[in-house]
């Protein structure tokens, strides 16, 4: 296990749930410091953070996703964390598994928490499944290893990744998850999945509409071409 | 010669706006120079519309006022890909200085004393 980690939390109005996440991680990681990145939010989400014991940076207008982590990778490289730990704020992502995608890190850059690889029950179908199969079919090939679930928000990167992540981070909705799997393959950087149990999530609901996973395949698609010609 | 008053008022009209706008500094000089360029270029065409039938005959085009049509579609797409490319632009300078600024702020919380 790394020696100095730091999770960060991007949170976008999750007051339900950040407290309890924020407090889990710190009961599980006493070792390790907790970075929460509010996006913007207006339910003072920040606040219950910091109340729960999460150093707290404020952005203060939403950037997404991606504008969250670039400022937690930011953050890591200018306090010189060995590693980042990815954990979303809505509670699926079990702190438990960190040390197993820590562990990973001794023979990659970029470990990411599958939920297909075994553990766990998480079912999908019709056309965001078929995304899913896309994705990961070309992303294990782009990355030469074995890869199940690329839009998994929980990734573990070392120092290497880190900076990468913190010069160059997508905003767009799947290029924070994809675009930089391809990204970080291509400048040399080692992919590993480990598996992991997801969870129900603390608050909020999964969108299970076929017009939506329909975009969610278009978009997917087009992020991978436009990764594949990008430079 | 009704159609080149028409025409041609429109022309002037455009061109008053644009001075106007740089008069008043509301428009940066590169995009002013654009629509200057622009206007300069509209309005003798706009009062004689034969000047190009010339070179529309060259192109095989069947007469002037269709060139300039193609030729102001071409130049007003062309400004819509380049707005497009000075907004990407401006997002991602407005999102680095928003992660420079949280990142400052957090900086200064934890070393500054704990109630600010």
């Amino acid at each position: 296990m790394a020696d100095r980690v730091l999770i960060v939390v991007p949170a976008w109005n999750e007051a339900a749930s950040i407290g309890d996440v924020v407090r889990e991680i710190r009961a599980e990681l006493p070792a390790a410091d907790v970075l929460v990145v509010d996006d913007g939010s207006r339910d003072g989400t920040a606040d219950l953070a910091k109340a729960a014991g999460a150093i707290v940076s404020r952005l203060r207008y939403n950037l997404g996703v991606g504008g969250a982590m670039r400022l937690g990778y930011r953050y890591a490289r200018n306090h010189g964390y060995d590693a980042v730990v990815q954990v979303d704020a809505d509670g699926q992502h079990d702190p438990r598994y960190v040390p197993k995608l820590l562990d990973g890190l001794a023979e990659a850059d970029i470990v990411i928490g599958a939920r297909f690889a075994g553990e766990g029950g998480y079912t999908v179908r019709g056309p965001r499944r078929w995304a899913m199969v896309l994705l990961s079919r070309v992303l294990s090939r782009i990355t030469g290893t074995r890869l199940t679930d690329t839009t998994s928000g929980f990734r573990a990167t070392n120092r290497r990744a880190t900076e990468l992540f913190a010069s160059w981070y997508p905003v767009e909705y799947l290029g924070d998850t994809v675009e930089t799997l391809v990204y970080a393959a291509r400048r040399g950087m080692k992919v590993r999945q480990v598996p992991v149990a997801m969870r129900r999530r603390v608050a909020g609901v999964p969108s299970h509409s076929p017009m939506k996973a329909t975009v969610y395949l278009v978009r997917a698609a087009a992020i991978l071409v436009l990764a594949a010609v990008r430079r | 010669m009704r159609l080149a008053i028409t025409t041609g008022v429109t022309g002037l009209l455009l061109l008053v706006v644009i001075l106007e706008l740089l008069r008043r500094r509301q428009l940066r000089e590169k995009y002013a120079m654009l629509w200057i360029g622009f206007a300069v270029v509209a309005l003798p065409l706009a009062i004689f519309p034969r000047l190009l039938d010339g070179l529309a005959g060259v192109l095989g085009i069947a007469n002037g006022a269709s060139l300039v049509f193609f030729l102001a579609f071409l130049f007003l797409l062309f400004v819509c890909i380049h707005l497009s490319w000075e907004v990407s632009r401006l997002e991602e300078e407005t999102r680095s200085l928003a992660e420079g600024l949280a990142l400052l702020k957090t900086e200064v919380d934890q070393r500054g004393p704990r109630d600010g």
